[in-house]
């Protein structure tokens, strides 16, 4: 595999085509937008919650594949958990991401977003890999911050 | 494959051994298009900071030590080397931290002389509300967010000279913008992403007739063409050492003298006064009057290196050189299916740097594709926001040349799109 391939593995050039969870989102009860200032790639990232769950997730955005894939793959794995499963997959997708091609990442965590470990080794690129996520990660800020009030 | 491609008398296969950051990119089996945003530096530019530095140094304009002494004539020398090379006297040329530093030395400068710093001197650069300023849509950040503030702070009317869709903006657009309220106008002397060259005597006639100032972003013009701010009749020019062969930290506000000497500073403190009392300070004429606080003085002897270099090739070969590979890789782009070339048309004269879009792939996956291919270039919206979303697009992709800079790397830079366009899938790929 060149180096080009394992950082643009096939899943993730399918991922950013297929745009799963790419849409709006009725009856939102979160909605963060985050913005990559370098690239100009922007994402709006909505969730609606049945309880402790993340009963709907759903973006609009545009960008680069790697973080159009990134998004695709966060709605694929994130939708059906609970916030605190969430907020793990996120910190394992984070970690991983720091990880500059070291390690092995856990599939049974992470699935499909594993593809995204050769994304670590470009540092440039990792911004472009966590967009949604760090999208994600401000919702459920935004909903603990709430239910502590 | 030996290149027969000149610069004035020596050739580019000579020229690229002065630079060791060339050698290196070659040895990794990279070629360099990005000057636009940096340039590598000739052994003689680091050998000068490097010699300075091992030769003991001291602070200059204080003190008196001999050793005092020999640093400040480096320093000054160095001065008068860069206002040769722009055509201006050595007290118009005033050391900044950057090019976006000098831009802010005027716009505060005039907001300053506008809450009345400065006295009767500096009435000429007070705006009062309804005043205007006038900017094109395809500045550079640098050359925009300045003037943002200082029509905020002063009750001053941004106006910008909107762009064409493919980024050029016309003198004729320019004049209907201008108004007898019309104070400041700023354009750049180059476009840092669409290549285009701007009349700039034309700017100054049209601005002067209606008593306004011109300032002009010359980032993209001192670097690579001759420059005579005189000649052109502007009030401030501001440029960056880090992109014409010289070292980072270090940018130059040019400007007439009488302007100068009237512009509140917008930094104040040491070294910059003649009489200071509790309450009051006065300041030395310029340049020192802007200059606070320590310069960066090897730095400033290491551009006096690299002012003599350009001057060895020739600034007009420097210009050719450029011209002729941009105008060739215009061309190329623009004859090869789904990439869209923004700026001047394919046979139309442009500066050293070529802006492109693919279409379906976005602007940082072609730029992994091109690195990992060995092609380095600048993705991105180049500082320069509004004139991307008049394009249409978030990004593009920018190759850029030097005086090292030769017609195979062009090549590099041709395959590099062509294999993005395959492995994207993207329809013109198939052909490609």
């Amino acid at each position: 595999m060149t180096n080009l391939e394992s950082l643009y593995q096939d899943i993730i050039l399918d991922l950013a085509k297929s745009r799963h969870g790419d849409g709006p989102l009725d009856g939102a009860d979160h909605e963060h937008h985050e913005y990559n200032p370098t690239c100009g790639d922007q994402l709006t990232l909505r969730i609606k919650l049945d309880g402790d769950q993340i009963a709907g997730l759903a973006w609009q955005g545009d960008g680069c594949s790697i973080s159009m894939a990134s998004a695709s793959a966060l709605s694929d794995l994130a939708t059906g958990q609970t916030l605190e499963g969430a907020q793990h997959l996120i910190d394992a997708f984070r970690e991983m991401l720091r990880s500059k091609g070291a390690g092995t990442p856990d599939e049974d965590v992470l699935g499909d977003a594993i593809a995204f470990h050769g994304v670590s080794k470009y540092i440039m690129r990792v911004k472009c890999a966590m967009l949604a996520w760090v999208a994600l990660e401000a919702c459920l800020t935004e909903e603990r911050v709430q239910r502590a009030s | 494959m030996t290149s027969n491609e000149f610069v004035g008398a020596r050739s580019v296969a000579e020229i690229r051994r002065d630079f060791p950051g060339i050698a290196a990119f070659a040895a990794a089996g990279a070629a360099y298009l990005d000057s636009a945003a940096t340039s590598q530096r000739p052994n003689v530019v680091i050998d000068t900071e490097r010699d300075y530095l091992a030769g003991g140094i001291a602070p200059v304009h204080r003190g008196a030590s001999n050793a005092t002494g020999e640093s400040t004539n480096l320093f000054e020398e160095a001065r008068s080397a860069v206002a040769d090379f722009v055509g201006v006297a050595e007290n118009e040329v005033v050391w900044t931290l950057n090019a976006t530093d000098a831009i802010n030395m005027v716009s505060l400068g005039m907001a300053d002389a506008s809450a009345g710093l400065g006295g009767s001197a500096a009435a000429r650069f007070a705006l009062q509300p309804g005043d205007e300023i006038v900017i094109t849509e395809a500045e550079h950040h640098a050359n925009l967010i300045p003037w943002q503030h200082l029509a905020k702070r002063t009750g001053a009317v941004l106006r910008a000279v909107r762009v064409d869709q493919q980024g050029l903006w016309s003198l004729d657009d320019l004049a209907v913008t201008l108004s007898d309220r019309t104070r400041v106008v700023a354009v750049a002397d180059v476009s840092n992403v669409t290549g285009a060259i701007t009349d700039v005597a034309a700017v100054v006639e049209l601005a002067h007739a209606r008593g306004a100032l011109v300032v002009l972003d010359a980032c993209q013009s001192v670097p690579h063409r001759p420059t005579n701010f005189t000649d052109l009749g502007v009030d401030f020019a501001a440029f960056s050492a880090h992109k014409m062969l010289g070292p980072n930290g270090l940018g130059v506000l040019a400007g007439r003298a009488e302007l100068l000497d009237a512009l509140p500073p917008a930094r104040t403190g040491g070294s910059t006064i003649t009489k200071v009392t509790l309450d009051d300070a006065e300041f030395l004429p310029a340049p020192l009057r802007f200059e606070a606080g320590t310069q960066a003085v090897s730095q400033v002897i290491a551009l006096g290196a690299a002012v003599g270099y350009l001057n060895e090739l020739g600034m007009p070969a420097v210009a050719a050189h450029e011209q002729t590979l941009a105008m060739e890789l215009a061309e190329r782009v623009a004859a090869m299916p789904g990439i869209r070339l923004v700026g001047p048309p394919p046979g139309a004269p442009r500066a050293g740097l070529v802006s492109v879009a693919v279409d379906g792939v976005h602007a940082h996956d072609v730029g992994q594709v091109l690195d990992s291919n060995g092609v380095i270039v600048r993705v991105g919206h180049h500082c320069a926001q509004p004139l991307h979303r008049a394009l249409g697009l978030t990004a593009t992709v920018r190759a850029s040349a030097h005086v090292y800079t030769e017609a195979s790397e062009l090549d590099g830079f041709m395959e590099g799109l062509a294999e993005v366009q395959r492995f994207f899938k993207v329809p013109a790929g198939a052909t490609a």
